[in-house]
């Protein structure tokens, strides 16, 4: 078993007054030893203030920098807290904090630098989604299980524990827009060893995707070229968390 | 041949470029970095329009027989195309150090705000302690 230490869960939000204070409370009733940092991606609403009220650190990005950004001020936050352990979960009440003892558990192991909480994989596979959203979601992982020669089940997600190598990979290359397809490429191609465990998910709370169809097909394009050009880049860990050799 | 005409008026032009430019960065409006290109846009674009031989021979090489001052225009055009995309590497490693300032920002508001509430606490407890 590897010691989890201090914990901190990363918690993008975006316009999420509404849900964000369930989110965090949620999150603490779970595991009161867990520090909960949101970082408010410019809402105009009362986000920030709602997630302190719930008591959580409040990291409060001056303009919109969007998810991929956001979240990689949650682990840069992680990182300079010095914290030994990141699990990110969305503002928006999809990712269920019960969850999230399971993928502690499989991170205690100490077999794994990342762990993604997939919706497709297990025998409990109640997550349904939109024809278009599976057939991207199908076609991300089969495009990054094949770039890899690894196999992912779910690149979408963003619910994730990280190990502290896990959190300085993140909080230096982070993507921007639809950032998990990538950053699961990169996590791979970094020989990190990533482990899937099932999870449910829950429809969202409040508010709307802001995923509409063609900025879905937009995106598929955008991703799947940052994927192919990612490949052609070179992947390396942070100096600081390489093998001493 | 190119008409004489055709020589002095893209002379005058690209003289005009030279000068606009170098005025741009007398008066502080832009940088050194970011002008160089332009510089040598109008520099390629007035040894071009000056030395009509070359303008010539340089458009007999890639094929254009009958009008030689359409080597002019190719020559400007790529020039833009190259200053164009120089900016867009400018624009994104801009973008980049953007983001990276409105983290910090944040990351160093959080940090202030919970030395604040330190404080606070602190000198609460103090005046608690003296009544």
């Amino acid at each position: 078993m590897a010691d989890l230490g201090r914990i901190v869960a990363v918690v993008p939000a975006f316009r999420e007054e509404g849900a964000i204070g369930g989110v965090v409370a949620g999150i603490k009733a779970v595991n009161p030893a867990i520090d909960v940092v949101v970082v408010d991606d410019g809402s105009p609403d009362r986000t920030a203030a709602a997630a302190a009220e719930a008591g959580a650190a409040v990291v409060r990005l001056p303009f919109n920098l969007g998810i991929g950004a956001a979240v990689q001020t949650g682990f840069r936050y992680a990182l300079e807290h010095d914290y030994d352990t990141a699990v990110r979960l969305d503002g928006d009440g999809q990712h269920d904090p019960n969850e999230l003892p399971k993928l502690l558990e499989v991170l205690a192991l100490g077999e794994a630098d990342v762990v993604t909480g997939s919706r497709f994989v297990g025998p409990d596979r109640t997550y349904r989604p939109p024809l278009a959203r599976r057939l991207g979601i199908t076609w991300f992982a089969k495009l990054v299980s094949m770039l890899t020669r690894q196999r992912v089940t779910d690149t979408t997600s963003g619910f994730q524990a990280l190990n502290r190598k896990g959190i300085s990979l993140f909080a230096r290359d982070y993507p921007s827009d639809y950032p998990e397809v990538e950053g699961t490429l990169l996590v791979l191609r970094t020989k990190l060893r990533l482990v899937e465990v099932p999870v449910v998910m829950k429809t969202r709370e409040h508010g709307r995707s802001s995923i509409t169809l063609p900025k879905s097909i937009y995106y598929l394009f955008k991703v799947t070229l940052a994927l192919l050009i990612a490949m052609a880049r070179r992947a390396t860990l942070p100096a600081d968390e390489r093998e001493p050799r | 041949m190119t008409p004489v005409r055709v020589s002095i008026a893209a002379a005058i032009a690209s003289i005009l470029v030279i000068l606009i430019v170098l005025e741009l960065i007398r008066g502080r409006r832009l940088k050194e970095r970011y002008a160089l290109l332009w510089l040598a846009t109008g520099i390629v674009l007035l040894i071009l329009s000056l030395w009509r031989g070359a303008l010539t021979t340089i458009a007999g090489w890639v094929g254009v027989e009958t009008y030689p001052p359409a080597i002019l225009f190719a020559a400007a055009t790529l020039f833009i195309i190259i200053v164009l995309l120089h900016y867009s590497t400018v624009l994104s490693r801009l973008t980049d150090d953007n983001v990276r300032l409105a983290q910090e920002i944040g990351l160093i508001r959080e940090r202030l705000r919970a030395h604040e509430s330190a404080l606070e606490q602190l000198a609460g407890g103090r005046t608690d302690g003296r009544a």
